[in-house]
């Protein structure tokens, strides 16, 4: 969820604080391939590969670790290192593809762990010297790194081959996991290999494949967890049990800002297996043998709280100040041209404000840590987004260096951003916890889904007013769209790069991204100031800048006379990956042809991420209300399709995801006391709810970009569209179920 | 103590009176492929068989199983279980995976009593089981493919 924003064009080598702390050996490789303009970043991680592999502790006797993210072992088991945390969103097949594509592996061969945390070998190449998974960047800032790491070790074995035998490294070639001199008929299984290929210098240089080469990349390559995952085997951060563990949950204040006075433990240290009760930072943390014993404990205890320095606002005092605020001129984000003077002698002027609440990420398995502190350092099994952050701030509160503190990446429930908490949220607390009883016993901390849907970091409310303008022959004009909201980066590590002049990138994005050909622009912000922590929600600010922009300009080319279709197209001529989409969505939905009554259609097209989506919703309206979406198309452009399917999956998720909130969801405060609290009341989309998804790929060449986010911004504004056209209601605050238009 | 049988085996327990069967499923027994998820039965990831029928476990009491036949993910077997389990595996239905043992044992009871559903059979039997990965479209595919695969 970090974004793009963290200049995805800037490699990581340039960031001084990577470069320093190389010995100086590897930043003269750095130097030179970067003179050679080859390999660049990766070039770094290859060289001196086994050394690095073997200090990361990824490589076990008998193992041949040409470099960081690759390790084969005597039975020709391939084990590639994944770097980057899988949620659900496919990073362990996905990039274990890259690499078993170049080392030319049988799919059989090939298996998935999380590498450990280790930001100069292990950092998303995108972001600089951080190791974290967000802003759909996975595939695409390991696009070339994995491949090369295939391709490296592939050569070690075709040199390692050709001395075994005797023969040109250029005769032999490598096809499914077998390494084949064809004139003497002489075959090897890349165990046979490993032994000699372990004792070679890896190449500097090696040579990529040519996309019309590829066997995997662009095929369905089935999950290589989907087994583990239907029969109860996978091991979540909850699962983890070691000797003697203790369960811990932990009371944390009613209101945002509250700090804690004082507790009576008398009662919850009654409670059969509660083992201790502590203060820590974040709250009063009981703990027990086993979650029912800690959460018997919690229930039991009795807290006093200062609320004087918490949040007291209610939402709606929140976005009636936010309403204000609207009034007057922000900060600018983009200007282009002057939309004050061409809204003054336009035809038509159009103004509509929208409204957005706090939305939590709820996803299935609840927040967990696992800690063990030990005379070497401390070990944290947790799922963890930022792993490097989270083993500094680790580090920080047990006065370690951090390279005494492992992180090991467990496989996590789902997250959409959640676990990705600059804060460190989950492993501070833990490790605090583990601290506060003297490292004594191994400390498993486990939110409630309670802690989860009222303990914060929510999606922030946003407030906006848009106001556009049309000529007389009904062409847009001007466009003026003004956001009002918290800042998700204000305070963290990341508000260096990314907030410029004011603007907290991920407040605007979306909206200053506006593809539209459109004379007079401006976008600007006023970021507010409340209590409640917030942080990115699966697509971050695209998830309320589509929604305003793609249903404003709906009712804009209703103004102008327009199909909406034409309507963009028309203004897309600069954008053609984003006509691309839009076109493709429309022709697959039978945009224009006759619906059933009582239905209708909406389209909605928008970029995240680099990555490029259309959907076409089809609805239904009862006439009591009941809205269902019947079928989504959705035409998505995202580079080369490394995995179709997985494609299509993130689609078919992104949108399940994002009609679930836009239909039900919001996180409201009374006092600044959250009134939800579970499932009963934070409605999670059901499958009767799902609608039929069709998905369609734009068949392209351009470097990969990432699908786990970009699904989910068109899908509000595409039911908005529709619903629209079915009712006569435009629904411009979030969600539907505030106007009566409740789900089937 | 609480004597449970569980995929097969009795065991004898010392546990609090109210300790739901999830608890003392991942706690004490070590069956972790059940998962928590809400705590209220709202979401369905906690879905055990008890006595064959698809039971939200977090909301039952071990002391009320008593007798019972218990049986989780790790143990689950029979026709429909094998057509299920192969089923979302050929799709790839699952993503994050925490909520798949619930939505595997509730979809091995759905087969087991309805050996065709219908979307809207499907529908009814599997909304109490939550996805916020939203893998319905494969799920509802899925559970028609063990449909087809039970009679083949």
């Amino acid at each position: 969820m970090l974004a793009r924003h963290l200049d995805s064009k800037q490699p990581a080598m340039l960031n001084p604080t990577v470069s320093s702390a190389l010995p100086a050996s590897r930043r003269q490789f750095l130097k030179a391939s970067a003179a050679a303009g080859a390999g660049l970043v990766i070039g770094f991680f290859l060289t001196g590969g086994n050394k690095l592999a073997r200090s990361a502790e990824t490589a076990s006797t008998g193992d041949f670790a040409p470099n960081a993210f690759v390790r084969i072992a005597p039975d020709s088991s391939v084990t590639v290192l994944i770097k980057h945390i899988e949620f659900g969103q496919g990073t362990f097949t996905g990039l274990a593809t890259l690499v078993a594509e170049e080392l030319d592996a049988d799919w059989s061969q090939i298996r998935a762990e999380h590498a450990p945390a280790d930001a100069s070998l292990y950092n998303n190449l995108h972001w600089g010297a951080v190791q974290g998974t967000g802003g759909s960047s996975s595939i695409a800032n390991s696009y070339e790194q994995l491949r090369r790491a295939g391709a490296t070790a592939r050569a070690l074995l075709v040199t390692s081959a050709a001395d075994l035998w005797g023969v040109p490294a250029g005769d032999i070639t490598v096809e499914r996991g077998v390494v084949t001199h064809r004139a003497s008929g002489r075959q090897a299984a890349f165990g046979d290999l490993v032994e000699r290929a372990a004792a070679l210098e890896a190449p500097v240089e090696v040579t990529l494949k040519q996309p019309q080469d590829f066997t995997l990349i662009g095929t369905p390559v089935p999950r290589l967890d989907s087994r583990i995952k239907s029969r109860g085997q996978a091991v979540y951060t909850i699962d983890k049990s070691l000797l003697g563990m203790l369960t811990a949950v932990i009371a944390r204040p009613p209101v945002f800002g509250a700090t804690l006075v004082s507790f009576d433990d008398s009662a919850a240290r009654a409670v059969k297996g509660v083992t201790d009760v502590v203060a820590v930072p974040q709250g009063v943390a009981v703990l027990g043998r086993g979650f029912w014993a800690a959460k018997s404990g919690r229930d039991a205890l009795q807290v006093t709280w200062d609320e004087s320095t918490g949040e007291t606002r209610g939402s709606e005092q929140i976005m009636a100040e936010y309403r204000q605020l609207a009034q007057q001129p922000g900060a600018i984000a983009r200007q282009d041209g002057n939309a004050e003077a061409a809204l003054a002698t336009a035809a038509q002027v159009l103004e509509a404000d929208y409204e957005y609440p706090f939305l939590a990420h709820a996803p299935m398995e609840p927040l967990d840590c696992v800690v063990q502190i030990g005379e070497a350092g401390c070990d944290i099994w947790a799922g963890s987004q930022i792993p490097t952050v989270d083993q500094g701030a680790a580090a920080h509160i047990l006065g370690l260096e951090p390279q005494q503190v492992r992180v090991h990446t467990q496989l996590a429930g789902g997250s959409f951003g959640r676990r990705a908490t600059p804060q460190a949220d989950m492993v501070s607390e833990a490790v605090s916890i583990a601290k506060a009883i003297g490292g004594r016993a191994p400390v498993r901390l486990i939110w409630t889904r309670e802690d989860d849907i009222q303990g914060g970091r929510y999606r922030p409310m946003y407030f906006h007013r848009l106001r556009a303008g049309l000529d007389a022959e009904g062409r847009l004009v001007a466009w003026q769209h003004r956001i009002v909201g918290q800042s998700i980066l204000r305070g963290t590590p990341f508000a260096e790069a990314l907030i410029k002049n004011g603007i907290d990138q991920t407040s605007v994005e979306g909206a200053n991204t506006l593809p539209y050909a459109i004379p007079n622009v401006t976008v600007d912000l006023h970021t507010t100031d409340v209590k409640v922590p917030v942080l990115w929600w699966r697509s971050v600010g695209s998830t309320h800048t589509a929604y305003s922009a793609e249903v404003f300009i709906d009712e804009l080319a209703e103004a102008a006379g327009r199909d909406p279709v034409e309507f963009r197209l028309e203004m897309l001529a600069g954008h053609p990956r984003h006509a691309g989409v839009l076109k493709l969505a429309a022709e697959k939905a039978g945009w224009g042809s006759p619906l059933a009554p009582g239905r209708a259609r909406g389209v909605a097209v928008h970029e995240s991420f680099n990555t490029y989506v259309a959907e076409v919703a089809e609805v239904s309206v009862a006439e009591n209300g009941t809205i269902k979406v019947e079928k989504v198309v959705c035409a998505v452009d995202c580079g080369v399709a490394v995995n179709p399917d997985q494609v299509k999956a993130q689609m078919e998720g992104g949108i399940g995801y994002g009609l679930g909130a836009v239909l039900h969801n919001a996180v409201t405060l009374a006092d600044g006391r959250v009134e939800q609290s579970n499932f009963h009341d934070y409605l999670p989309l059901r499958i009767n709810e799902m609608p039929e998804v069709e998905v369609h790929i734009v068949p392209s060449a351009e470097p990969p970009t990432g699908v786990g986010e970009p699904g989910v911004p068109p899908i509000g504004p595409a039911v908005a569209n529709a619903v629209y056209r079915a009712t006569g209601r435009r629904i411009r605050s979030l969600p539907f179920a505030k106007h009566g238009l409740s789900a089937a | 103590m609480v004597k449970l049988t569980v995929n097969g085996e009795e065991r004898a327990l010392d546990i609090a009176e109210d300790t739901p069967l999830l608890w003392v499923l991942r706690d004490e027994l070590g069956l972790t492929g059940t998962k928590f998820g809400c705590g209220m039965a709202l979401c369905g990831a906690c879905t055990v068989h008890v006595d064959g029928v698809p039971t939200r476990s977090c909301v039952t009491a071990a002391v009320d199983v008593e007798g019972s036949d218990i049986t989780t993910i790790e143990a689950v077997s029979g026709k429909a279980a094998v057509a299920v389990q192969a089923a979302w595996e050929q799709l790839d239905v699952v993503q994050c995976g925490y909520c798949q043992s619930g939505q595997v044992m509730s979809a091995i009871g759905l087969l087991t009593e309805n050996p065709r559903p219908s979307d809207q059979d499907i529908d009814a039997a599997m909304s109490g089981n939550v996805c916020r990965c939203a893998t319905y479209v494969r799920i509802r595919a899925a559970v028609h493919e063990a449909a087809r695969l039970m009679e083949g």
